[in-house]
C-alpha cells in the first residue's frame, strides 16, 4: 500500500478516537476535588448568583452546540426560582477562560450558593447530569419530574 | 432565570446537515487525494481548497457541496429540526482553507512530507465533522484566543 493509504486508515483512526472519547465524556458533570473550590462573585461575572446555585457558562461565537447547551440550561432555570444562569462570550472574558483553564466551549461551571465552583461540565451540556450535578449542590430534588430513579 | 452577556446580533442560519453533507464530501474527497499522492491528487485538491476558500472568504452560500446539498438533497429532507449559527462552520472552512493551502505548497513545491500531514489533518478534521458533528477548528479558535489574548476585555465586532 501507498503513504497516502496509510494516513487515510490513520486519519479514520484518529478521528474514531478522539470522536468516540468525546461522545463518552463530554457533558460529563465533574465534582471539583472540596479541599480547593475556586469562587466567583457577582461583580466579577457581572450578573447576579442564584440565591442556591448559578450555572456560569463559555460560550464563543464559533461554538455550534453552545446554542443547544443555552437553551437547556435556560429551561432548567427557568423552571426553578433560586437558581441563576450567566452565559458569558469566552473571547471577551479571556481572563476567566485563564484562571480557569477552559479549553473548550461550551463548558459550564455550577456554582453553589455561596460562589464556589462545584461541578465543571466540559462539551454539550447533558440534561441528567445536570439536574443531578443541581440536586446535589442545592441538597433538594424539587422540580424533577416524577419519573423512576434510574440508579 | 437566564442571562447573557454576549453582544444581541441576528447571525447568519443555516441548515445543520448542509454541513454535515459538505464534511462527507471533503472527507471523501481528502481520502481519494491521499491515495492518489501528491501528483495525481493535485487536481482533486486544488478542487477541494477551491471549495474551502469559497465557504470560507464568499460565505456558506457559495460553498459548491453545501449548494449540492440545498438544491439536490435537502428538497428530499424537508426542513431541518432547528437551524444552526453559520459563523462556526464558516470558521471551519478558514481552518480547511489554511490546511488546503499548505498541502497544495507541498504538492507544488516538492514536499511530500507537508502534503501528506497538512491533508491528513484536514482529513482528521473533516471526519470528525462528518461521523461525530464535532468542529474541530472552532475548538482550536478558543486556544488559539487563549494565546493571542492577554486577557483583555475587549468585545469584538460582529460580522
Amino acid at each position: 500500500m501507498t503513504a497516502g493509504v496509510w494516513i487515510v486508515l490513520a486519519a479514520l483512526i484518529v478521528a474514531l478516537a478522539v470522536g468516540g472519547a468525546r461522545r463518552l465524556t463530554d457533558g460529563r458533570a465533574k465534582a471539583v476535588a472540596a479541599d480547593r473550590l475556586p469562587r466567583l462573585d457577582g461583580a466579577r461575572l457581572g450578573a447576579d448568583l442564584g440565591a442556591e446555585a448559578t450555572l456560569v457558562q463559555f460560550s464563543s461565537s464559533v461554538c455550534a452546540p453552545c446554542r443547544a447547551t443555552h437553551s437547556l440550561l435556560a429551561e432548567l432555570t427557568g423552571s426553578r426560582a433560586g437558581i441563576n444562569h450567566i452565559d458569558l462570550d469566552a473571547e471577551t472574558r479571556l481572563d476567566l477562560v485563564q484562571q480557569f483553564g477552559i479549553t473548550r466551549t461550551p463548558t459550564v461551571l455550577l456554582l453553589d450558593a455561596g460562589g464556589a465552583v462545584r461541578h465543571r461540565m466540559v462539551g454539550p451540556a447533558r440534561r441528567p447530569d445536570v439536574m443531578d450535578a443541581l440536586d446535589q449542590v442545592t441538597g433538594r430534588s424539587a422540580d424533577r419530574p416524577t419519573r423512576p430513579a434510574n440508579n | 432565570m437566564s442571562s447573557t452577556t454576549r453582544a444581541a446580533t441576528t447571525p447568519e442560519l443555516i441548515d445543520p446537515r448542509g454541513q454535515r453533507f459538505a464534511a462527507a464530501v471533503t472527507s471523501v474527497l481528502l481520502a481519494l487525494v491521499l491515495i492518489l499522492g501528491p501528483a495525481l491528487g493535485l487536481p482533486v485538491l486544488i478542487v477541494q481548497t477551491l471549495a474551502f476558500g469559497a465557504g470560507s472568504i464568499l460565505g456558506l452560500k457559495y460553498q459548491p457541496w453545501g449548494w449540492i446539498f440545498r438544491t439536490a438533497v435537502r428538497p428530499r429532507l424537508g426542513a431541518p429540526r432547528e437551524l444552526e449559527d453559520a459563523r462556526p462552520p464558516r470558521f471551519a472552512q478558514t481552518v480547511g482553507l489554511i490546511f488546503g493551502l499548505a498541502a497544495l505548497l507541498g504538492a507544488v513545491a516538492g514536499l511530500p512530507v507537508l502534503f501528506y500531514l497538512a491533508t491528513g489533518f484536514a482529513l482528521v478534521a473533516a471526519l470528525l465533522n462528518a461521523i461525530f458533528d464535532f468542529c474541530l477548528g472552532c475548538e482550536i479558535y478558543l486556544l488559539g484566543k487563549r494565546l493571542l489574548g492577554d486577557g483583555a476585555d475587549t468585545s469584538r465586532a460582529t460580522t
